[in-house]
């Protein structure tokens, strides 16, 4: 969807002129009160459910959103929109810039999770959704479920917040910074011009998904995938004594990051990755988590997974303490799944569960036809 | 939630309802399946919170729609603000927990009143299986010694003692059998000790 108007953004920068891509399952109802927002995050898209004519396809969230499914898509009118910046479809940095004619590249403005929850704001009034029955994300898509809650606390009745903090620490930025590091480091990045020379910053990207991959994964989730396993080990059950490959695990990261690197656009890794980092509701609030969400209206679903150390349940806790302090309605459950920050996105009895059964009372308390 | 079904259901729960104010702000922990606290929501007007550890009791609590937070309330309370509520509520849990003087700390710190109920050791069922030299294995304790979740074990007598020194006052006490007050011999004929407790230093306003 083609929006006209102006966006200004929290950097002070404005956006003139952008485009959207989204999708939705399901029908909106009659009064307009079953639509359920999906925020993604860092490398996913607007494409949130089904499949696609052509294979591996599947929405991201695909054992999530869909009919039968725990968000049931038979009851509810799912919306899944690619946020500005992004490269599968709306604006983003590989666009032309119009005042200019070429590439945006790294002049792209900065935008934060705030511009996509404002962006993604201006989509549900074209859209005509007044007010979500849920919002809802992972990770990153968390931290927009929770700033739209802040943002616009009249907009949804219940804000589904998964695997995500209220601010990213120290050592989240620091593992950013080295993922920035090796785009920007890479020849090819040309300063972010490189549409124009007709390269790809693909080592850089390659090495910044390996970084990033290594967090999403838990330890012992590693051990017992790859261990210290070699690499074609029936060949020859020896080291290598090269810098070549001899580790499983050494052939699985790069593997991930040579794909990664395929469809990724460098540009978009860096402003993603930005934009975790400035996320900090409380900054305007003295750094009072409790105050940024004392004007919360909705009722909230926190989850964590146990062995998640990118976003570790402390964090949701956090939140989950911000929000008792303020006597929000709030349910939190701490999910023990061996795998690490990705658990979000993967298939878990007791995950699923919980978010089917606070599904089934939004759908519930909306009085059920 | 109506009354008569908690009272089917749990008779025990529904007797100590009465001892929980309309419109009060209550946590409830160790909540189970989340019926207590459902009851006092939809038949009492009462708002609040659930602590639950187990899996399936927090599924449970959740599609009752209460508000249920998955902690391990061996943790202490500390997500919960200095009185933060009216009434909490600890039913048939203290027992299992390690450290029961500094939790029954937290439930001073976090709340105004208390409701707090365990299996009394002294019932006398438990004391006959003593005196013959067993370990008691009843209906209120359905556990054998080495497989049991509870750690724990006291009397009446003894919790009176425990709650003054946590600075709670002990305004009453009951021994239930069957989810019924027993009047005569209590600390003997009870299976499950319920106290009804308030903060010592609460300054009425």
């Amino acid at each position: 969807m083609h929006f006209a108007e102006p966006l200004r953004l929290q950097s002070g920068a404005t956006i003139g002129d952008y485009t959207l891509m989204y999708e939705t399952y399901g029908t909106l109802n009659a009064d307009k009160s079953n639509a359920v927002l999906i925020c993604h995050a860092l490398n996913a898209s607007h494409h949130v459910a089904g499949h696609y004519a052509e294979p591996k396809s599947a929405g991201w969230w695909d054992n999530m959103v869909g009919p039968g499914k725990p968000v049931d898509t038979d009851r509810f009118f799912v919306i899944g929109v690619n946020n500005l910046g992004s490269c599968f479809g709306s604006t983003g940095p590989m666009h032309t810039n119009p005042a200019t004619g070429k590439p945006y590249g790294a002049a792209f403005p900065v935008v934060t999770v705030e511009d996509w929850v404002a962006a993604q704001a201006r989509l549900a009034d074209r859209l005509g959704v007044e007010q979500f029955a849920a919002v809802m994300g992972g990770s990153l898509g968390g931290m927009q479920a929770l700033a739209w809650s802040i943002m616009f606390p009249q907009r949804l009745r219940h804000c589904i917040v998964i695997a995500s903090t209220p601010k990213l620490s120290a050592q989240n930025i620091a593992f950013n910074d080295v993922a920035r590091q090796a785009i920007l480091t890479d020849p090819d990045y040309r300063g972010g011009d490189f549409y124009e020379h007709g390269v790809v910053p693909r080592n850089g990207l390659k090495v910044a998904r390996m970084v990033g991959h290594i967090t999403y994964l838990s330890n012992d989730d590693m051990a017992e995938k790859f261990g210290r396993k070699l690499r074609n080990a029936s060949e020859n059950d020896d080291y290598k004594f090269d810098f070549g490959i001899d580790f499983e695990i050494e052939s699985y990261l790069r593997y991930q990051g040579d794909k990664f690197s395929e469809y990724f656009d460098a540009n978009t890794y860096l402003l993603i990755t930005k934009a975790l980092d400035y996320f900090d509701p409380a900054r305007e609030h003295g750094g009072s988590l409790e105050k940024a969400l004392q004007n919360t209206q909705a009722h909230y679903l926190i989850a964590s997974f146990t062995t998640d150390w990118r976003f570790s349940p402390e964090r949701s806790r956090e939140i989950v303490e911000a929000l008792l302090a303020n006597r929000r309605k709030v349910t939190y459950a701490e999910i023990d799944a061996p795998h690490g920050h990705d658990a979000f996105l993967l298939e878990d009895a007791r995950y699923m569960n919980i978010v089917r059964a606070y599904y089934d009372r939004i759908w519930e308390e909306k009085g059920a036809p | 939630m109506k009354f008569e079904d908690l009272s089917t259901l749990r008779p025990d729960l529904a007797f100590i309802a009465h001892w929980v104010e309309n419109g009060a702000h209550v946590l409830d922990v160790g909540c189970g399946d989340g019926a207590m606290l459902r009851y006092l929501e939809t038949g009492k007007a009462c708002t609040g919170y659930g602590v639950e550890i187990a899996d399936d009791k927090v599924l449970e609590s959740t599609r009752r729609g209460i508000n249920v937070i998955q902690y391990d309330m061996e943790q202490g309370l500390d997500l919960f603000g200095d009185n933060a509520f009216d009434m909490v509520l600890c039913l048939s849990s203290l027992q299992m927990m390690q450290h029961v003087e500094a939790r029954l700390r937290d439930i001073v710190r976090v709340g105004k009143e208390a409701i707090v109920s365990f299996p009394n050791f002294a019932h006398w069922p438990h004391r006959i299986s003593l005196l013959k030299g067993r370990m008691p294995v009843s209906r209120s304790l359905p556990y054998q010694w080495f497989d049991t979740p509870n750690v724990r074990y006291a009397t009446i007598n003894d919790f009176k003692d425990l709650a003054e020194k946590c600075g709670l006052e002990v305004l009453e006490y009951v021994a239930l059998a069957e989810g019924k007050v027993v009047n005569f011999l209590p600390n003997l004929r009870g299976s499950l000790a319920v106290f009804r407790l308030r903060k010592k230093d609460l300054v009425v306003a």
